[in-house]
């Protein structure tokens, strides 16, 4: 086991002024903590000898930058993650959802997708699905393919298929995808509904008036300037009362926000945008 | 635990972050059943760690389940959902190491009873920013398997009984500045 590196802040400064001029990505507003942490282990794992010959390689070498990009984007995500939210979802947001015409869901950092399919799967059946348009959102092109294929490995369907029944739907997750061999196929029915694409919360901006916005377990990787930044986005991006969904550790107190929104329910970190209809 | 920290008053001017080690799919739920049982139990002010918020004196943080705690250099505390180390989330190596990042020699570091080897490079890493480690006695702890491995690479000293521990706590609050 290696120890750790010393901490190294100007070199760290300059790698992310580097992939942020020549590439586009800026990391500056992320949580210090966390992304020091996967600098540093990429820096192990790729045997550079520090950050500043790590920043040598991206400044010359885009596929340096590639791999490191991926080193800082790890998606966590699971079919029905945090099954008793869900159940929440199920009995209080979509019977509010329901009220609507159509209906607009942006699920935000969607990683590989799995939240998105999972709500799919409640929209349908709630009968909603055919007027539900959900958009799914990442920066990371790697993360976003498999999130748009739908193919995952079913050696995790177990775990999913528990917390499909303890999110309170009846009958199966298998009942909602293809299994073939080892992996298998999220249903082509739920895909009809949900646009994967390419959507970086740190520079891009509003895209469309959402009815409910959730972005979960996010939020966590950015310090408060970036996550203010954030949250005012979702607040222009949503309908007056508007649904916001937050991971159950975040909070929006530290923002200037807050004074938006109502909390809808504590513990989901559920936000109501203030205005129009209840 | 409930034995360090008893004796600690609610003005005790010093945050503490904890690490316990436990699944999150037996049973530990949201952490909220061990905040509420520790916080019976000590007179110190005890939370489950928010993200992003900022270090209060006398309270302690307990990392949620399922979730890395860090320390950021401004004070702010992180949560993260990066892969578990030595099959922990929270991690201690990764709390400890962002907490000798943030808190350089101000930095000390607890090991207690524990069944993994995690911590061990975290308090190395406290070591090396000029912190302090202070680890439980192995003959002393139930699981020995962790205050051994954290001994390895540190110093003898570092080792003793849960009374001493507590002293130290106390110590350490007297050489808070302006307390």
């Amino acid at each position: 086991m290696t120890s750790p590196l010393p901490h190294q802040p100007q070199d760290t400064d300059q790698l992310l002024k580097t992939m942020a001029d020549q590439y586009g990505y800026d990391f500056r507003d992320y949580a210090p903590a966390s992304l020091n942490r996967r600098i540093r282990q990429h820096v192990e794992q790729h045997r550079f000898q520090n950050i500043g010959a790590l920043n040598q390689a991206i400044t010359d070498d885009t596929q340096a930058f590639a791999n490191l990009l991926r080193s800082l984007s790890v998606p966590v995500t699971e079919m029905f993650r945090d099954p008793l939210f869900f159940h929440y979802l199920r009995e209080q947001i979509i019977p509010w959802l329901a009220t609507f015409p159509f209906i607009r869901i942006w699920h935000a950092g969607c990683a590989t997708g799995e939240e998105a399919w999972s709500m799919a799967i409640l929209l349908q059946q709630a009968g909603l699905l055919d007027r539900t348009q959900i958009y799914a959102t990442d920066y990371n092109e790697e993360a976003l393919a498999t999130a748009r294929s739908g193919i995952y490995s079913s050696g995790l369907l177990s775990l999913w298929e528990r917390n499909y029944q303890d999110s309170g739907c009846t009958g199966k997750l298998a009942d909602y995808c293809l299994q073939k061999y080892r992996s298998l196929r999220m249903s082509r029915e739920l895909q009809k509904s949900i646009i994967f694409a390419n959507h970086n919360l740190v520079t891009d901006s509003v895209f469309g008036e959402m009815h409910l916005i959730l972005c979960r377990n996010v939020l966590i990787y950015f310090n408060r300037h970036l996550q203010d930044r954030v949250l005012k986005l979702f607040r222009e991006s949503l309908h007056a009362g508007g649904r916001l969904c937050l991971g159950p550790r975040e909070s929006m107190r530290f923002s200037s926000t807050a004074g938006d929104f109502d909390t809808l329910h504590d513990e989901w970190r559920v936000f109501r945008r203030k205005g129009g209809s209840q | 635990m409930v034995k360090l920290l008893g004796d600690l008053s609610a003005s005790y001017p010093l945050p503490i972050l904890l690490v316990k080690h436990h699944s999150a799919r037996e049973g530990q739920g949201t952490g909220k059943d061990m905040v509420s049982w520790l916080g019976s139990r000590i007179a110190l002010d005890v939370q489950l760690a928010d993200d992003k918020c900022l270090l209060s004196p006398g309270t302690v943080y307990v990392a949620p389940p399922d979730y890395h705690l860090l320390l950021n250099r401004d004070g702010s505390l992180s949560l993260s959902q990066d892969e578990p180390v030595i099959h922990a989330r929270p991690s201690v190596d990764v709390l400890f190491e962002s907490v000798a990042d943030a808190a350089g020699s101000q930095a000390t570091g607890i090991i207690l009873t524990g069944a993994s080897t995690d911590g061990a490079v975290g308090a190395q890493a406290i070591r090396r920013g000029d912190g302090q480690v202070m680890i439980q006695h192995p003959e002393t702890a139930e699981v020995p398997v962790m205050p051994k491995a954290a001994l390895k690479k540190g110093d003898s000293s570092e080792a003793m009984e849960l009374e001493c521990l507590t002293a130290r706590l106390l110590d350490l609050a007297r050489k808070e500045p302006g307390q």
